[in-house]
């Protein structure tokens, strides 16, 4: 995946709550492969006139910034390749979905979560200055608003760890190797019944 | 030193810790993976870096998401839905995996089959590419949805990294009311503490009205877990827990399952144990439920009125309550029980087993449906065990179509959708905006309050009309 690590680009406002990830991506598109390129899948129902992912001020925005509870719903992966492949590169919200989080950072679609005030305030500038950019800054953790100003927030080491590197986690794991067979052996008298014997 | 009390949640997480990072990210070990047909993403991850599966024997692959509701004696018709449904069986079959398809006797959706086949145990780490995965921790077990990636990781080395969520316990004590159900139970808790209420947490529901509860409805309860936020909902395992495990085809057998019935009496939450957090609810309290809105967070009383967005103090909260109500066409201030239905659907991963059938049949015996409407069973033996008790008689001869098990109009990628515009009364878990189609509007309620909906044609109080 590609690393991401410091981002300056037009971000765009969605003042909906409980965006789920059938709405970023409808379900009759995950039959598709990737090679399909998901971009244009993205939020397919909702594209009605004054969408603002479709208002010209504010194209090639690769940082949306919406409300509460963003991409909860089905875990389907979907949802992020649509919002990667359309040229997002992070999103701002007051919470995410716990799976869409989990999945955005495995595609190197940043998330970061803010206080519901700050993310107001901060699709309200956007409303006002369209097309406006905002900074964000991995490292050393800070996002910084049109008006300049910066807001500081938290991320999982790991994540953010991942992210930077662009790091893929099964090669990560697999140093743990002998852990998990030293585990696996002594589960065998632990839990004799865990491998089912029928077929 | 006396060992700190830990809930049922710490002791399974505990037991699961394969390496820790210095960050706090834990290597679990996973004890079932469960794949359907939206698992070609992750196989061609895995294959594309030439990895195979770690362990394929506590893998197993199960068609559910695309299977038709209609007969199945001819091929599936649409290209593409066929192609999900052999890449699912190809990709088992070269990994070696036990498949459950289209024709095998014991299919139905996966969240429905492996409790019903003994695959589902207490105090086992469950992994599925699907978020309604919540479901089986109604055993004891912390089970939850990843993504393909994640998926494409337990395929190889059978572990996933994650950070080790909060906990939220819900206490509901008390006697649930007649004709309410463990749906109106869990709707109850999502309108109280919202759809992201318990976002990073694992729950753990307790108390009175739980412990009374079927294994069928602490399946309900644990399934909709994710539309509260939560990844991972779970229910200490007890002897009803055991009595419905023992016999099943895959379940421990004799002195192992003896063995194992003493591991998992080991497992409830200490007395004294700690949560971040900790909710109590009436049972007795708690009304059949519908959703009015987009969001599961919409539950309320049937007996309540439509909101006003007028009353909300917030502009951007009331705009999003219009937008809301515009979607589903409805007026502030309108009873729910004025609002009228083009049709039903009874089925799902949260309500398509045997027992919420039967609440449904009981309604409709003896009744006609005004409107049309699908059932669809969980699974071929729950629609065995349907037409041996003629469950299957009184949904015909109520005028709704009998279907074959799968997951059907809850999610529409067989083809089953709700027409745009129409109004659908439904058992499922999800009323999000185009969930059942393209501008479908979707009310949700458990199968009694369905099937009371069907009869009269519009949103009803089911205490109102009773049940044979």
């Amino acid at each position: 995946m590609d690393p991401f690590v410091t981002l300056t680009a037009p971000a765009v406002p969605l003042d909906i709550a409980n965006i789920d990830t059938d709405q970023l991506l409808p379900a009759r598109f995950l039959k598709k492969p990737r090679s399909a390129g998901y971009g244009n899948f993205l939020f397919h129902d909702e594209r009605k006139p004054g969408f603002p992912l479709d208002v010209p001020a504010y194209t090639g925005a690769a940082v949306l910034v919406t409300d509460r509870n963003f991409g909860c719903g089905s875990s389907r992966e979907g949802a992020v390749y649509a919002l990667v492949d359309a040229g997002f590169r992070c999103v701002v919200a007051p919470s995410f979905g716990d799976i869409f989080a989990a999945n955005a950072a495995k595609n190197g679609l940043l998330t970061v979560t803010l206080p519901e005030d700050a993310v107001a305030a901060l699709r309200r500038q956007l409303q006002e200055t369209p097309g406006a950019t905002v900074t964000v800054d991995l490292p050393a953790q800070t996002l910084t608003a049109p008006d300049g100003g910066a807001l500081s927030f938290a991320i999982d080491p790991f994540k953010k760890e991942c992210l930077i590197e662009g790091l893929d986690d099964v090669a990560l794991t697999l140093r743990h190797q002998d852990a998990i067979d030293a585990f696996d052996r002594a589960d065998v008298t632990a839990r004799p019944w865990l491998v089912p014997d029928a077929r | 030193m006396t060992e700190q009390p830990r809930s049922l949640f710490e002791k399974v997480w505990d037991a699961h810790v394969v390496a820790t990072r210095p960050d706090g990210q834990a290597l679990l070990a996973i004890d079932r993976h469960f794949l359907h047909e939206g698992s070609f993403h992750a196989f061609g991850m895995i294959d594309h870096a030439n990895r195979s599966v770690r362990r394929p024997e506590l893998t197993f692959a199960v068609a559910d998401h695309y299977v038709p509701s209609h007969s199945r004696a001819k091929p599936i018709a649409d290209p593409e839905i066929a192609n999900m449904v052999t890449m699912l069986e190809a990709n088992a079959g070269r990994h070696g995996l036990r498949h459950f398809g289209l024709h095998d006797p014991a299919q139905g959706i996966v969240h429905v089959l492996a409790p019903e086949q003994g695959l589902t145990l207490p105090g086992l780490t469950i992994v599925c590419g699907d978020s309604h995965t919540s479901t089986h921790g109604a055993f004891g077990a912390l089970a939850f949805g990843i993504g393909a990636t994640e998926v494409s990781h337990v395929l190889a080395t059978q572990t996933l990294w994650q950070r080790r969520p909060k906990t939220t316990r819900i206490t509901v004590d008390g006697a649930l009311g007649a004709h309410v159900t463990a749906k109106d139970l869990i709707l109850a808790v999502i309108g109280a503490i919202g759809a992201d209420g318990a976002a990073g947490h694992v729950i753990e529901y307790a108390g009175s009205a739980i412990r009374a509860l079927s294994m069928e409805g602490r399946l309900t309860v644990c399934n909709m877990s994710i539309e509260a936020g939560a990844r991972a909902g779970m229910i200490a395992p007890d002897d009803t827990t055991f009595a419905w495990i023992e016999g099943r085809h895959y379940a421990p057998k004799g002195e192992m399952f003896d063995r194992a019935v003493a591991h998992w009496r080991t497992l409830p939450s200490d007395p004294g144990a700690v949560f971040d957090r900790e909710v109590t609810l009436d049972a007795a309290a708690i009304a059949p439920s519908v959703t009015w809105g987009t969001s599961p967070e919409t539950a309320v009383p049937v007996t309540a009125a439509v909101p006003d967005p007028g009353a909300e103090a917030d502009p951007v909260r009331a705009g999003q309550m219009r937008k809301m109500l515009d979607y589903m066409g409805l007026t502030p201030g309108m009873a729910l029980e004025d609002v009228a239905i083009d049709r039903v659907f009874i089925g799902s991963c949260t309500n398509a087993r045997l027992e919420d059938l039967r609440a449904a049949a009981a309604v409709l015996r003896g009744r006609r449906a005004v409107v049309p409407g699908l059932v669809v069973p969980g699974s071929v033996p729950v629609r065995q065990q349907a037409e041996a008790e003629g469950l299957d008689r009184v949904f015909i001869d109520a005028g709704l179509e009998w279907g074959q098990p799968g997951c059907s109009m809850c999610v529409g990628i067989n083809g089953d959708l709700v027409p745009a515009g129409e109004r659908c009364a439904s058992t499922t878990n999800r009323n999000f905006p185009g969930r059942q189609g393209p501008n479908a509007r979707t009310h949700l309620m458990s199968p009694a309050m369905a099937a009371a909906a069907a009869a009269t044609g519009k949103l009803t109080d089911v205490r109102k009309l009773g049940a044979s």
